[in-house]
């Protein structure tokens, strides 16, 4: 296995902590070397991801989402996850299946946009269910990884 | 993180100015703003975007709505001063496509009618 940096933060699950989220990503991804419009679209992916945590996990506003990055040397894993526990990183990855289909569409009709985009901007997306929702995405650095897993969203 | 939203009007044009990012959280001040005009019959609105540093799906909610609003009244409704990203963003979810928008913002102060 590829050595790796993990972060993780916790914020609470209330909208205005999405910028600051986005604003972690921002930093980490420019650590690794992303250019300009690749940090954009980790910020937007996301942001898409924390507010789909924040809106449709907690309309109570309690609880937290945890946002965790893997820095790896050529690429950047980041989880986000609307259920308050902390990730074991190793874990949560290896319980990250193959798409579900039908959950797909069942997050899909609530995540809309929010999920085609990060399907767009990020290399892969996978959205895992269990106790919550948890999206984990890859973007590769360099451009010969981009678009390389984009998937087409029909509906 | 700020929002503002500044509107001013000049003939029959509705021109917002708006400036920082948007996102789940400054969206519903725009929302609020854009909400104050948008049952205005036949309303001529004019969004320039030139120091939006930020927008995601959620602000482009607000702008479709917006447009849906403006076209039920027989409005209409253009974007104006998109930087590349958000252009980008524009076209990558076929928005486009729909709304009338302009790179950078025109010489021509009645290219809105």
């Amino acid at each position: 296995m590829q050595p790796y940096d993990y972060v993780e933060i916790r914020v609470p699950a209330k909208a205005q902590y999405i910028g600051i989220a986005r604003l972690t990503i921002s930093g980490l991804a420019s650590r690794l070397g992303f250019n300009y419009d690749e940090i954009e679209d980790l910020k937007i992916a996301t942001s898409e991801a924390v507010t789909n945590a924040v809106q449709h996990a907690y309309q109570d506003n309690e609880g937290e989402v945890v946002v965790g990055c893997a820095l790896f040397e050529d690429k950047i894993e980041i989880m986000i996850a609307d259920h308050g526990e902390s990730f074991n990183y190793e874990e949560t990855k290896k319980n990250i299946g193959p798409y579900n289909e039908s959950e797909e569409v069942e997050f899909l009709r609530e995540g809309g946009l929010g999920l085609y985009l990060m399907e767009t901007l990020m290399d892969e997306v996978k959205v895992h269910h269990e106790e919550g929702v948890t999206v984990f995405m890859t973007k590769y650095l360099g451009e010969e990884q981009v678009g390389k897993d984009v998937k087409t969203v029909t509906s | 993180m700020n929002l503002s939203v500044e509107l001013s009007k000049e003939d029959s044009v509705q021109r917002f100015h708006i400036a920082g990012e948007i996102d789940a959280f400054t969206a519903p001040v725009l929302k609020d703003k854009l909400a104050e005009v948008q049952d205005v019959p036949g309303l001529q609105a004019e969004l320039n975007l030139t120091d939006v540093t930020y927008i995601d799906s959620t602000g482009l909610g607000v702008f479709v709505g917006f447009y849906k609003t403006l076209k039920a009244n027989d409005g209409y409704m253009k974007i104006i001063g998109v930087n590349d990203r958000v252009k980008r963003l524009f076209e990558i979810t076929g928005l486009d496509e729909i709304i009338d928008i302009e790179k950078g913002v025109g010489e021509n102060r009645d290219a809105t009618l």
